[in-house]
């Protein structure tokens, strides 16, 4: 069984856009904006609709919006920095939630976000530069019970450890290993 | 213009209608703490929480930037409850504010000073934990230096830069204590399109938008420069 333990972060890199990447998020920013008329209380509804569309908002979307409702760029990045529901970096293929609430903080919910933290080499509300795993807090999941308690991929989990943390990564490694035994493409 | 009839501090006083307390006052000789006014801004942005008064016959202080004067008004600038309110959002500034005036570009032209010593609170505030922002200096454009960690959040520099040229540089983002005035992705000033027009320093109440070379900007020049456009 491979030791987890030792090894290092999976990259610190930051995430950068292909220039088709950036135009494929553009394009299809438009085809969002497209059904609102440009004024500026839409500004929170169309950045919903194209988080929706997109799964988050990324640079290229953000100019496109603050030019089609003509406010300025600052001011979309204020209000997506603003609202916690918006995010700045793509979503991994696994979200990883951390409950920060009263019970979970008590039980060391911080303990565990710095695990996360140091085994994915990202910061809270990052994403890990392969895309495969996105960390984030939360403030209660509504199962203090377990605290504390960690939402992998929609799951609780309950009575996390940092020794639980390097398995569940190693779960989700030895399930792309099989996969990628499976079909070899 | 019609105008109504007021008191202020004891003051008869003939204002324009629909001006605001704090205007009315501040034209009379009868100064009220301020920060974030300006003079010709639509809306008042009401956030620096200074200007509270006190009105005969209200339940509580109300702020004087955002209350149209009415005939028959009676203001007292100087009540117990509006002088504490203001005091404590002093302290709650300077609370987060790196108070190192000796080595401050702004020392002695500081409108938080000013207010201290107009509202007899102490620069290094006791009352409340001290807890300052640690972020980076942004030196980037030739003239003048951004240090956030001094910004009172003020939006004066934010206004005028929308103003100036329709489409602004500087905004807000963040929330609640990590809220700072930036730019788009937090990047440095010089690459965000800024055309050093040098607005924004001119009006910063503190040493958060400071000239390189020493020189000062003109204090509450924001009240200065208006009543000139208005007059």
């Amino acid at each position: 069984m491979p030791d987890t333990s030792t090894e290092p972060p999976v990259s610190n890199a930051k995430i950068v856009n292909t220039p088709e990447e950036q135009e494929d998020n553009r394009r299809r920013t438009r085809k969002v904006l497209k059904k609102f008329n440009r004024k500026r209380e839409n500004l929170v509804p169309v950045l919903q609709q194209v988080q929706d569309e997109l799964g988050y908002l990324p640079r290229e979307a953000m100019l496109e919006v603050a030019e089609y409702l003509k406010v300025p760029e600052v001011d979309v990045y204020g209000v997506v920095t603003f609202y916690n529901q918006f995010r700045l970096k793509p979503p991994g293929k696994h979200s990883i939630r951390v409950c920060l609430g009263t019970a979970c903080h008590m039980k060391g919910g911080y303990i565990l976000l710095d695990a996360w933290k140091r085994r994915l080499g990202v910061d809270r509300g990052e994403t890990t530069a392969d895309r495969e795993y996105d960390l984030d807090t939360v403030a209660c999941v509504g199962c203090c019970a377990m605290a504390p308690v960690n939402v992998i991929d929609k799951k609780a989990e309950g009575r996390v450890s940092p020794t639980r943390v390097d398995g569940i990564l190693l779960a989700f490694k030895m399930e792309k290993e099989k996969k990628a035994k499976e079909k070899p493409d | 213009m019609k105008t109504v009839s007021l008191t202020i501090d004891g003051k008869a006083i003939k204002a324009p209608e629909g001006q605001k307390v704090l205007w009315a006052a501040l034209d009379n000789g009868i100064y009220i703490p301020n920060l974030c006014a300006i003079r010709k801004a639509s809306e008042p942005y009401a956030g620096c929480r200074l200007c509270f008064v006190e009105i005969e016959g209200r339940n509580g202080p109300v702020t004087s930037c955002t209350e149209p004067v009415a005939e028959g008004m009676v203001v007292n600038t100087q009540g117990p409850r509006s002088r504490r309110l203001a005091r404590t959002a002093l302290e709650l500034l300077l609370a987060s504010h790196p108070v190192d005036c000796a080595h401050c570009a702004k020392n002695r032209s500081c409108e938080l000073q000013k207010l201290c010593s107009l509202l007899g609170v102490k620069l290094n505030t006791r009352r409340f934990r001290k807890l300052v922002h640690n972020l980076p200096i942004d030196s980037s454009c030739p003239n003048f230096t951004y240090n956030p960690n001094k910004c009172v959040l003020c939006s004066r520099c934010v206004w005028t830069c929308r103003e100036r040229y329709g489409v602004g540089v500087l905004g807000f983002a963040h929330r609640g204590f990590d809220r700072v005035v930036t730019t788009f992705e937090d990047k440095p000033i010089a690459e965000s399109g800024c055309r050093v027009c040098d607005e924004c320093i001119e009006v910063c109440p503190v040493g958060a938008l400071v000239f390189k070379d020493g020189r000062k900007g003109t204090p509450g020049c924001a009240e200065v420069k208006s009543k000139t456009a208005t007059s």
